[in-house]
């Protein structure tokens, strides 16, 4: 092995575990929060990317049309939470974010493609579509089980997977889309190339860390989630909305699925269901990271995805087993780790 | 009404069912495939509805048996029926293998590496060379019973419905047993089951590999049934759909799991043949239908359609203690003859970090004594119960039963040399009975294995343990709640409860963490009297409690800790005017 190869694969295998990074903190976050284990997340990534590459060739997504009949429902599951106060303000603030924000969104995917908007524009869309897919998801099917155990959210959240997995094919079709770049720079850097797209992965990647620090360390929601996380009931004891947090959560996981959606779709072409498989490999990440450890998840990322392209270099065949065997050795540490005293669950 | 008789007619049904002339083959096929998926869920009803455990890996269980026999009777020719125990034995030790890395891992680890291995052995089935990679393994032979070759689904059907129907009642054994109640306790915690004896870790490992070879036996099947296999069965997908195939029908129950598997398998059959009618053939719309279905579902029953059927249904099945099935054998005594004191705590230290929670104290409990251990909260007891009955290791010290050290070794040994306990929040299973509860307390007294259970050799030893637990529960007064669900008792019944628990273990030392929290003036009286009888048959007791009156009545001495040291120890008279004591409980100025 020469050191081009060498540098190549561990700049491929950052890129990709960059998105995985972005990948396993939103799982870490959903988790963390709300108990449910985001299957789902694979769906975020293949929405945002498949959406914007449906309205950068022209067309009116399906995800959209999806977005307006979730939130018709989200509006008909919160009427009938709140019957016995209705009050007009309610209504009409539930009419805004259920109906309103889905309708403009619709109209404006309807509109704008015909008249050939930005890369900007199409980004900025997607993300407000695969947004309002994911608040309203949280909505209709979490915020009613929000009190069950994590295995029936679990099935819960498999069968919104399911679900969204067969309208992902209903609306894209079974061939694989590819959007276009975010930008056509090239840089060199010794033997390197860096395209203008890996740049931005690393970017934004960076960016959005940065963003969601300052959000959990210095806001008043992201203090307010945290405090979810660590306990629910002493959360609610202190007047923090536990369903809103659940709801900022699944906000959060969907733009950031979506993101790294569009940062994948670039560079390779992305099926319906591939998503499924991506959100995996940030669960590897997740997993070892134990679910709660940010720059924990973030560090595994990076390895799962230096682990990938070497193994896809070295064992093609065997690479998803072995990226995904590596959760074992993990596992196994932290087995002989376990704490000698666990409190029951319920 | 006996248990076996509903299990009867059901045989009967299912024996029936293919007779019934005109019957569309069709429906013999999806029978099929409904007892193959009710195998692996059943499996799954003990593994996660009964012992707490979340797998999604089960698929690939169904792939070890599946590929194993499809690979050794097709290169080796060999009869089926010998393949199956190689079948089993495969299924089993890949079980043993994943399951000593994965089973002792806690909440929601183990559903994630269950995914991640179940995932990793779906490729690896599929990349291997002399498993045929994604092409699989054909031109399995099909089983045979003397010179009739089962081809058709019609006469594996038999075959298919009957190992079922012996799973079924196999796991109904193996939970209605010592080895079950074991089982079904781990759900709720390790520390109640280890403090009377149980090995919850190998109790895992048992259920894990049991469902393991549920789930290898399906494969075989399977195998013999296409009578060719490839990876896609036994992929993430597949382990998905059987998860929630058990929790459909209601986790908990073993029938929930064939009615799940019934549920599913004609559901999507149903939206597979009728959606397209309805919205034309585009896209995978019964998928979309089964996602949302299984949510709707969920938000309406959580607990499974089982468990809402059987409620409609008013059955009762009473179980009957037979009061005069002999004696347990005694526990073994261990050093009684030695002058040692029965309980020697000698500078017994704990340091959780920085904080000192027990510091260097030191008393002793002789033969026939009741001794109380009390101080503000914070003070240090409950550690100073977990110390001793070794769920805690200490930071320094010794702590001796009958000489013996015991401090540093694990809960289910300490039970053995006679230290029982109760805890200060009540760790009882609440969907079990009272009877069943207290069983569980003699769980070192009984010998019958797993397998003895499954096959009710286990009978004459279980009905000892069930007897010695209702005697115990009379005995502590509760025998009018014997029948009732734990959890439906009040607090203070729940701590009594726990009391006739620690006693089915036949203990020297009896610790209680505030056994009179919760009762009523009346309910006190009974506890004491109780307490005062057992020390008249030469029992000890150590015990923490708040109720003053209650413990100066009835401790012969009594230590004084307080944030973590021992400040006085005495005669209750003593301790009433002990200025040290009364300066730790009003404050200085009283």
């Amino acid at each position: 092995m020469n050191t081009t190869i060498l540098l190549f694969l561990l700049q491929d295998g950052v890129t990709n575990g960059a998105i995985y990074a972005l990948l396993g903190l939103a799982l870490v976050l959903v988790f963390a929060v709300t108990r449910v284990i985001l299957i789902p997340q694979g769906e975020f990534i293949t929405f945002g990317a498949l959406t914007y590459a449906t309205l950068s060739a022209g067309g009116v997504p399906g995800t959209a049309q999806l977005a307006l009949v979730m939130g018709l429902v989200a509006f008909g599951f919160e009427l009938f939470s709140v019957r016995k106060s209705l009050h007009l303000a309610k209504v009409v603030r539930a009419a805004l974010i259920y109906i309103a924000f889905p309708a403009v969104v619709l109209a404006l995917a309807t509109w704008l493609p015909a008249h050939k908007p930005g890369v900007a524009v199409n980004i900025a869309l997607s993300l407000l579509i695969v947004a309002a897919i994911g608040l309203f998801l949280y909505r209709i099917a979490f915020q009613p089980l929000a009190h069950t155990s994590v295995l029936v959210l679990l099935i819960a959240s498999v069968g919104c997977h399911l679900a969204l997995q067969g309208f992902g094919l209903v609306f894209f079709g079974a061939e694989g889309l590819r959007g276009p770049p975010l930008s056509d720079v090239t840089l060199t850097a010794g033997p390197l190339l860096f395209t203008g797209q890996s740049l931005a992965v690393y970017g934004i990647t960076l960016a959005l860390m940065a963003a969601l620090w300052l959000f959990f360390g210095f806001t008043r929601y992201g203090k307010a989630l945290r405090a979810t996380a660590v306990n629910r009931l002493g959360a609610r004891l202190v007047g923090i909305r536990t369903s809103l947090s659940g709801q900022i959560a699944f906000l959060l996981a969907s733009v950031i699925g979506a993101i790294s959606g569009i940062l994948i779709v670039p560079i390779t072409t992305l099926y319906y269901d591939t998503g499924f498989l991506i959100g995996l490999k940030g669960f590897v990440a997740a997993i070892i990271g134990g679910l709660v450890s940010y720059p924990l998840t973030a560090v595994a990322a990076i390895v799962v995805g230096i682990v990938e392209s070497f193994s896809s270099f070295y064992a093609s065949n065997y690479k998803e087993v072995i990226v995904f065997t590596l959760i074992l050795p993990v596992l196994v540490l932290r087995s002989l780790a376990a704490p000698a005293v666990e409190e029951e669950k319920d | 009404m006996p248990r076996w008789l509903p299990i009867l007619l059901f045989a009967a049904v299912m024996t029936a069912l293919p007779l019934i002339p005109g019957i569309p083959p069709f429906w013999i096929v999806l029978l099929d495939n409904i007892g193959l998926a009710a195998l692996v869920a059943m499996g799954l009803v003990l593994l996660t509805g009964v012992g707490g455990l979340t797998s999604f890996g089960q698929a690939a269980f169904c792939g070890f048996g599946a590929y194993t026999t499809a690979y050794i009777t097709t290169v080796y020719g060999i009869s089926p029926w010998l393949a199956l125990p190689a079948s089993l034995v495969v299924a089993g030790i890949a079980a043993v293998l994943l399951g000593l890395m994965t089973v002792r891992l806690s909440g929601h680890y183990l559903p994630l590496g269950t995914i991640a291995w179940g995932i990793a052995l779906y490729y690896l089935f599929s990349k291997l060379d002399f498993l045929g990679r994604n092409d699989g393994i054909s031109r399995i032979p099909p089983l045979s019973i003397g010179s009739v070759e089962m081809f058709d689904p019609d006469t594996i059907y038999f075959v298919i419905w009957a190992m079922v129907l012996i799973s079924a009642v196999l796991t109904m054994n193996l939970l209605d047993s010592r080895t079950g109640r074991a089982i079904r306790a781990l759900r709720r915690g390790h520390v109640a089951a280890e403090a009377f004896g149980v090995q919850t870790a190998r109790a895992k490992l048992l259920v894990f590999i049991y469902a393991a070879v549920l789930a290898g036996l399906s494969g075989w099947l399977y195998a013999h049934f296409q009578r060719n296999v490839n990876p896609t069965p036994f992929g993430p997908q597949a382990g998905i759909e059987y998860l929630f195939i058990a929790v459909v029908g209601g986790a908990g129950y073993v029938w929930g799991g064939v009615l799940g598997a019934a549920i599913v398998i004609i559901l999507k059959e149903v939206l597979q043949g009728y959606l397209p009618l309805l919205f034309g053939g585009q896209g995978q719309l019964e998928i979309i239908v089964f996602g949302i279905l299984l949510v709707v579902l969920l938000q309406l029953a959580p607990g499974g359609v089982w468990p809402w059927l059987a409620n409609l249904v008013p059955l009762k099945f009473r179980r009957t203690v037979t009061r005069n099935a002999g004696g347990l054998p005694a526990r073994e005594r261990v050093g009684g003859s030695t002058a040692a004191p029965l309980l020697k705590v000698e500078r017994a230290r704990k340091q959780f970090g920085g904080v000192v929670a027990v510091n260097d104290v030191s008393f002793e409990v002789n033969a026939a004594e009741i001794v109380a251990l009390i101080g503000p909260n914070g003070a240090g007891k409950s550690t100073t119960f977990n110390l001793i009955t070794g769920i805690l290791t200490t930071t320094g010290g010794r702590i001796e039963v009958h000489g013996k050290p015991v401090d540093n070794t694990p809960p289910q040994e300490v039970v053995k040399l006679g230290i029982a306990r109760t805890f200060q929040h009540v760790k009882l299973v609440p969907d079990m009975t009272v009877l069943e509860n207290v069983a569980i307390g003699a769980h070192l007294r009984g010998r019958s294995s797993a397998v003895a259970s499954m096959l009710r050799f286990d009978r004459g030893d279980e009905a000892k343990l069930l007897a010695e637990a209702a005697r115990q529960i009379e005995r502590v007064g509760l025998g009018a709640e014997i029948d009732q669900l734990a959890g439906s008792l009040s607090l203070g019944q729940q701590r009594v409860v726990e009391i006739a628990r620690a006693l089915c273990a036949d203990p020297e030392l009896l610790l209680l963490d505030e056994p009179a929290a919760g009762l009523r003036h009346m309910e006190k009286q009974r506890l004491a009297a109780l307490l005062r009888q057992l020390k008249d048959s030469g029992m000890s007791v150590l015990l923490v409690e708040h109720d003053m009156g209650f413990v100066m009545d009835l401790a012969d001495r009594i230590v004084v800790l307080d944030f973590g040291t021992r400040i006085a120890e005495g005669t209750p008279d003593a301790i009433k005017t002990n200025p040290d004591v009364i300066k730790a409980y009003l404050g200085a100025l009283a």
